[in-house]
């Protein structure tokens, strides 16, 4: 069986965002790019099935432009077998059926069992891309997945269906699944992995290698800007009983949450 | 005249207030109003000109093809221009594949709608809220999801009729073995009025136990926690609030020894009511909070569940 690992790369939890002038983004320099979190967890769960001989091959596949090769080799070192980078200026700003459009001819054109995602990317918070992934195919899809077991050509997984309740689903592969944090603890790469990932390869390819031709995005943002400011608070000043004692009674009679 | 779909969530047939937010809202922005109730539901209650039901073995419980395909016969009886759901993890699931389906464009959790020269233009958080932005969609239809508690819902307005529609599901390629109940009957963080979380300074699985569990329950909030916590082992990854959490928006936010990271903040910054205790009087999260007391959690948390009790 093989496995797509979708990954994206995104800014750092701990980015302090700022707008750019024109308000059309973030402002983008300095800030530290990594493997979106949830990523990590999606191919954590492949390289399982890898060890667990499951899986014979794992392919890392990312669309973006300079520093992606970086998080796919990334992914090689922890154990991935291939990369595929989508390098493509005509789709940054793309909406996401665009992306999955190719997407999903990507996954076709490798030829893999499953793909599987993190339940959203931590910058656009989107969460569309894997679902619209498995429309295109016609596939099952298993989104927000805690638990995953693969026999045969079936899986099984936990998904999150809200509320707090969790649903356990089964089809058969292919499929397109999404990892949620509790399906595993992500590994790091070793010493030997980094540089077996040095010789391990990274195609390169456009979205017409695809034969998706990249039109006007029907999603369009404008007017970025920071969340408003929250008002300044006080700090309770005395003994603890005495900040205690105030702390209920404001919350009680001023914020009246209680 | 433009039509408006709404994906209307209901409770063994009651609909909810999101519902209602969302009928509210489709009024606002004008047209006809239709709404859609997946499984069994009467139809009445909403004030939409019509409500569409579908029922049948195949929505006995919560699946995605199922719902895409009524989604997708609701979509080609009324021709909206708009569709419109609650952004929870059912929609989330099943809008995008929708909109795959349709060929069209999609914005997920916006908190504004608003209508501006003939488009309709929604603003949505991005980095877990800590930027905004606005977002239009230049499809038709165009599908947006909304964020719980963002429009005042309707009340007392006329419900329109009531329409059995027929769909035909196809094949299905996924099946619910058996749906986990929540394992408390402590309220989802994401829809909890009142929170208390913990940070590092718990210092242990049993600190979190004595210090942020009793207080949580003095006043039925939902226990709740940072990265820092959580990856510590100190309570499991579905208590964690933050860009790589839960996304909160509680009334009432108590942090007990949390530094306040930005990733943690950006998960809870639209609290109505932030309480901080930290014992270092320079943590960032006193700079977001209504309350501050500089503390031991371990001297405040027992003396303050004692009072709230």
């Amino acid at each position: 069986m093989k496995i797509g690992v979708l990954l994206k790369q995104v800014p750092a939890t701990d980015t302090r965002i700022k707008i750019n002038a024109g308000g059309t983004g973030i402002e983008t320099g300095g800030v530290k790019l990594e493997i979106n979190p949830y990523d990590e967890h999606a191919l954590e769960e492949a390289l399982k099935l890898k060890d667990a001989k499951k899986a014979n091959q794992v392919v890392v596949i990312s669309i973006g432009g300079a520093g992606n090769d970086q998080r796919i080799r990334d992914g090689l070192a922890r154990g991935a077998d291939t990369g595929l980078w989508i390098d493509d200026p005509a789709l940054e700003g793309a909406d996401s059926l665009t992306i999955a459009k190719v997407l999903a001819a990507a996954a076709k054109a490798e030829g893999v069992d499953m793909l599987i995602a993190g339940k959203q990317a931590v910058d656009n918070d989107n969460a569309q891309v894997p679902a619209m992934v498995a429309e295109l195919l016609g596939w099952p899809q298993a989104l927000v997945i805690s638990e995953l077991s693969i026999d045969g050509g079936a899986f099984q997984a936990t998904r999150d269906i809200g509320g707090g309740l969790r649903q356990v689903v089964k089809g058969a592969l292919p499929a397109v699944l999404s990892a949620d944090k509790a399906l595993n603890t992500p590994r790091y790469a070793s010493l030997p992995g980094i540089m077996k990932a040095r010789r391990k390869p990274i195609a390169k390819k456009t979205a017409g290698d695809f034969g998706v031709a990249v039109g006007e995005p029907m999603v369009v943002d404008a007017n970025w800007t920071l969340p408003p400011e929250r008002p300044a608070g006080r700090i309770l000043q005395g003994e603890p009983a005495e900040v205690v004692a105030e702390l209920v009674n404001l919350l009680r009679t001023e914020a009246k949450v209680l | 005249m433009p039509g408006i779909l709404i994906l209307a969530d209901h409770d063994a047939g009651i609909f909810k207030s999101t519902a209602l937010e969302l009928v509210a809202k489709a009024r606002e922005l004008g047209g006809t109003v239709s709404a859609l109730a997946i499984g069994t539901s009467s139809g009445e209650g909403l004030p939409a000109d019509l409500v569409l039901t579908v029922d049948g073995p195949e929505f006995g419980t919560f699946n995605t093809e199922p719902w895409v395909a009524a989604l997708a016969a609701a979509v080609a009886k009324v021709q909206p221009d708009l569709i419109l759901a609650t952004a929870n993890m059912v929609a989330r699931d099943v809008m995008p594949r929708l909109a795959a389906r349709l060929g069209v464009g999609m914005a997920a959790d916006v908190v504004e709608l608003r209508a501006e020269g003939g488009a309709v233009v929604g603003r949505r958080p991005v980095y877990a809220g800590k930027a905004l932005f606005d977002v239009t969609v230049k499809s038709s239809p165009a599908i947006f999801t909304a964020r719980p508690n963002s429009f005042v819902p309707t009340a007392g307005a006329a419900p329109g009729g009531v329409e059995a529609l027929v769909v035909s599901v196809g094949v299905v390629q996924t099946t619910v073995v058996e749906t986990l109940a929540p394992s408390s009957n402590v309220v989802d963080l994401t829809e909890a009025h009142l929170i208390v979380s913990g940070g590092r300074a718990v210092k242990s699985a049993e600190g979190f136990d004595q210090l942020i569990r009793p207080l949580a329950a003095a006043i039925g909030a939902s226990p709740g926690a940072s990265r820092a916590a959580v990856d510590a082992g100190f309570c499991p990854h579905g208590e964690q609030v933050g860009q790589t959490g839960k996304v909160v928006n509680p009334s009432l936010y108590i942090a007990c020894g949390i530094s306040g990271a930005i990733q943690h903040l950006a998960g809870m910054r639209t609290s109505k009511v932030i309480v901080a205790i930290n014992k270092d009087p320079d943590a960032p999260i006193f700079q977001f909070a209504s309350y501050g007391i500089v503390g031991d959690i371990f001297t405040i948390c027992p003396m303050l569940t004692e009072a709230l009790k």
